[in-house]
């Protein structure tokens, strides 16, 4: 099933919160959204993971959908703490929500832009070839929907869905 | 990044004991694992079965020790949870590691 309201997506993430708050169902879908503020380097991204993950929309999905989110967002994560902030430090705002059958992911940071203001390709290499990196995007491209890169001023804003409750994804 | 690392016949088993081989801890594993593998054995197992997440940076840390092994060794992996095992598939290198389900009984007998 596609995201019910697709165009939440591409949200803001206080768009999104806010339209949850006001909503005629605020109470259960308050847990339908989780937002977590990280610091931009790899020990406080696993401990916002972790944080995340703990929330009652991740509790929420299944072994395999919460193995699948985990690695796209750390990836996405990762990708900001070393590249966007690789001069300066700075915060990275996540917001998931929960709309139907797909988590809606967005990620909001106030770092460099992407070279080109363009996504990387995310090819993969031959395995042979025995490189130690080039898998982060791929990764995120394989295991995403609707992957969508804007730069809005001085942010940078990466969005995707998830798509949840499939068997054997 | 914990590992425990045991001799056996003709094989070095080490087990990674925490939950996680991430960007923030696949440097640690890495130069841990450079020191564990100066032991001569001619078979190198690297049992995570206790690893539940394995980002990118972890996988990379995971190929660069199979290259400190040099020409004549290979890494051999066991235990592949879930989502590490994804990872793994996903990027194709499940194809130049061999992968056991288990640190195999033979080995873990061996003494």
């Amino acid at each position: 099933m596609p995201c019910d309201h697709g165009g939440l997506c591409g949200l803001t993430a206080g768009q999104a919160a806010s339209g949850y708050d006001t909503g005629p169902q605020a109470g259960p879908a308050r847990d339908a959204v989780a937002r977590v503020v990280i610091a931009s380097d790899p020990l406080a991204v696993r401990q916002g993971l972790g944080v995340l993950f703990a929330t009652p929309l991740m509790r929420s999905l299944s072994a395999d959908d919460r193995g699948t989110a985990e690695i796209v967002l750390a990836e996405a994560l990762n990708n900001i703490v070393e590249h966007a902030y690789a001069t300066y430090p700075g915060t990275i705002e996540l917001t998931l929500t929960c709309q139907g059958a797909s988590l809606c992911c967005s990620l909001i940071d106030h770092g460099l832009p992407m070279p080109g203001d363009q996504l990387p390709a995310g090819r993969l290499g031959s395995p042979e070839d025995l490189a130690e990196g080039g898998f982060g995007w791929h990764l995120i491209r394989t295991l995403s929907q609707d992957l969508a890169y804007a730069r809005d001023g001085t942010r940078n804003r990466l969005s995707f869905r998830l798509l949840t409750g499939q068997s054997g994804a | 990044m914990e590992l425990f690392a045991e001799q056996r016949t003709g094989m070095l088993v080490v087990r990674a004991m925490d939950d996680r081989i991430d960007a923030a801890g696949a440097i640690q594993f890495k130069e841990r694992m450079r020191e564990l593998v100066q032991d001569p054995s001619p078979r190198v197992v690297l049992d995570m079965a206790r690893v539940t997440f394995l980002d990118s940076s972890g996988l990379g840390a995971v190929v660069a020790v199979m290259k400190l092994l040099g020409p004549g060794r290979k890494l051999e992996l066991a235990g592949l949870t879930a989502t590490v095992e994804k990872v793994f598939r996903l990027t194709r290198m499940d194809s130049v590691f061999v992968i056991h389900p288990a640190v195999p009984e033979a080995l873990r007998d061996a003494v």
